[in-house]
């Protein structure tokens, strides 16, 4: 009584992160978790792609094949998007923005695949937010100069600095949180359907799967790409 | 007066995760009328739907992000159980 007969009372609900083994170091236990499998993985996909394009590339033929008009397809479709934003900044930072858009394009996705989405974890998107931030300030010292990273801490008055730092610090955070909450608020969402409706998710979760992991996972590469460079572009642009 | 038994804890917390995801309120009404500005905006100027489309989206996708901030506060309600001693 009271139990609705589709909720399967008991099943499991399985979204946590795992560990696979632990070891000791330095004293500290660290644990070996199912987010550094899910990352190897798409790392591996990766290199693979990579290789196989590199060897492609340096044996192109006039009438590209199909790998080649790929391989072409995505460098262009990036270059562009990249080129778009950057404007003459472009050149120096496509190598970052092309990696982390195709790694986390990849990892979102993963979940398609019956991994858990690597993004899923507050470790991974908070390293991307690190290195944007790292990024992000190396550029306004070397191209604004000191004195022009003081300007824009007093933008109106002096006075207003210490929010202008908080505001700093709050943009690695908040990327990687966007991302990260995304992600998991989709795995979360898959995991409860397939473990309580266990007993009629037969064919229609796949069209949940398209939202979260295609169309959401695409849309949520875009947004930290274009933020990523909205912000670093801000950051090389002078005054003059 | 005794202390909280844990059952008294969780079910507290799960209140909390239900306010804590009203937060989705905002984000839903700020979507709502980005998108019906694109519509219009679209509707004024067809040639432009596919700037229009992905500037919506940015925009509606970081707008998202408070919603987002309440919906990991009550995850963090719900599975990680913070209040329990």
């Amino acid at each position: 009584m009271g139990q609705g007969i589709l909720l399967s009372a008991g099943a499991d609900i399985d979204f946590m992160i795992h560990g696979v083994f632990s070891y000791e170091l330095f004293g500290q236990t660290v644990w070996i978790t199912t987010t550094h499998v899910c990352v190897l993985i798409v790392m591996l996909v990766i290199v693979a792609f990579s290789l196989a394009a590199n060897h492609v590339i340096k044996h192109a033929s006039d009438v590209p094949g199909t790998f080649q008009n790929i391989v072409e397809l995505v460098v262009e479709m990036l270059d562009k998007m990249i080129g778009g934003v950057m404007g003459k900044f472009s050149p120096k930072f496509r190598n970052y923005i092309g990696t982390i858009f195709i790694f986390i394009l990849l990892s979102n996705i993963s979940g398609l695949f019956g991994l858990r989405p690597p993004t899923a974890d507050y470790g991974v998107t908070f390293a991307m937010g690190i290195m944007t931030f790292v990024l992000i300030h190396y550029n306004q010292f070397k191209y604004q100069k000191v004195k022009g990273v003081i300007a824009g801490l007093c933008d109106p008055w002096p006075i207003w600095a210490p929010i202008n730092i908080i505001g700093d610090i709050a943009v690695p955070i908040s990327l990687s949180l966007r991302l990260f909450a995304n992600v998991l608020s989709g795995t979360v969402m898959l995991a409860l359907v397939y473990a309580l409706l266990s007993k009629i998710a037969i064919i229609w979760p796949a069209a949940l799967h398209v939202y979260f992991d295609l169309f959401s996972g695409a849309i949520q590469t875009y947004v930290f790409c274009m933020l990523t460079m909205t912000y670093i572009t801000n950051a090389c642009t002078t005054d003059e | 007066m005794g202390e909280f038994n844990n059952n008294f804890i969780l079910g507290c917390s799960a209140i909390g995760a239900g306010l804590a995801v009203i937060a989705g309120i905002g984000p839903g009404v700020g979507q709502g009328i980005a998108a019906g500005h694109a519509a219009a905006a679209v509707g004024r100027n067809p040639g432009a739907k596919s700037d229009v489309t992905s500037t919506m989206l940015l925009g509606q996708a970081v707008a998202e992000t408070t919603g987002l901030y309440g919906l990991l506060i009550a995850m963090l309600l719900l599975f990680v159980k913070p209040l329990l001693p």
